[in-house]
């Protein structure tokens, strides 16, 4: 199982601002290890977050996503304690999903 | 025994050939479930192609999309980009780094609340344009930014 990811979600305004960091390696498929040998891709491939169940973003990465990936978005009409939740899938098929509830504003 | 065996690979290699066909059709005309994976669009290697396998061939520029982005990075392994759409009904935004081996980085979809903004950090090959493609109301729409790199980060 993959590492957890960091989400946090805060209330300003009527919407939530959502920001979620996921713990990756994104190899591209074009770096060589010490040793001179093609490291192979591997990377997050799709990224799903729901809010209260419904998909609010449905993301296709490349492999041109940075490593250690963050992800920044909002969501309108969202209220303290709704359900953020974040799915992604990579190209080995490896997943992992994690769940935040949206904060008052501090 | 072996005989069976090469019938079998043959078999299930133009099997294979079908689907890939098949996925590639439905992607060059854009009706792609979001669920499927844009590997047309993401193994294309010119801009032109990723943006046909968006089906936004010739997106209209427009001022309501706002890229931020440094003018200058230091470090092309991870870029900070933000893109926000000001257009109404945003469905999706793609980030496209036009000199990149594999230019389209990312699609996102946006619905049910999501707003027409994303934030994230890319890699970036050499000093390039970091172009956004926002589909409104089934149309496309485009701007592009300029990001110097200093040290490239696809290596």
């Amino acid at each position: 199982m993959a590492d957890p990811m960091k989400i946090r979600a805060t209330l300003q305004g009527d919407a939530a601002d959502i920001r979620i960091l996921m713990l990756h390696p994104m190899e591209t498929g074009q770096r060589k290890d010490p040793k001179g040998e093609i490291v192979p891709m591997h990377f997050i491939q799709s990224v799903v977050v729901t809010h209260n169940g419904k998909t609010v973003l449905d993301a296709q990465w490349s492999q041109a996503i940075s490593r250690n990936p963050f992800l920044g978005l909002r969501v309108q009409g969202a209220k303290t304690g709704d359900k953020i939740s974040v799915t992604w899938t990579d190209n080995k098929g490896d997943k992992r999903a994690d769940e935040a509830v949206v904060a008052a504003p501090s | 025994m072996n005989q069976l065996r090469r019938n079998f690979l043959k078999l299930s290699g133009a099997a294979g050939t079908v689907v890939l066909a098949l996925c590639a059709g439905l992607i060059k005309t854009g009706e792609a479930l979001a669920a499927t994976w844009n590997k047309a669009g993401f193994e294309s290697k010119a801009v032109a192609d990723a943006l046909k396998s968006l089906g936004a061939a010739n997106p209209a520029e427009s001022k309501d999309i706002v890229i931020t982005a440094p003018d200058i990075a230091e470090n092309g392994a991870v870029v900070p980009i933000a893109v926000t759409s000001k257009i109404p009904n945003t469905q999706s935004i793609s980030i496209i780094a036009e000199k990149n081996p594999f230019p389209l980085t990312s699609t996102f979809d946006v619905a049910n609340g999501g707003e027409g903004y994303v934030s994230i950090r890319i890699k970036i090959g050499q000093t390039s344009n970091v172009r956004a493609i926002v589909k409104a109301d089934g149309r496309f729409y485009t701007a592009a930014k300029e990001v110097k790199v200093t040290i490239g980060g696809c290596g």
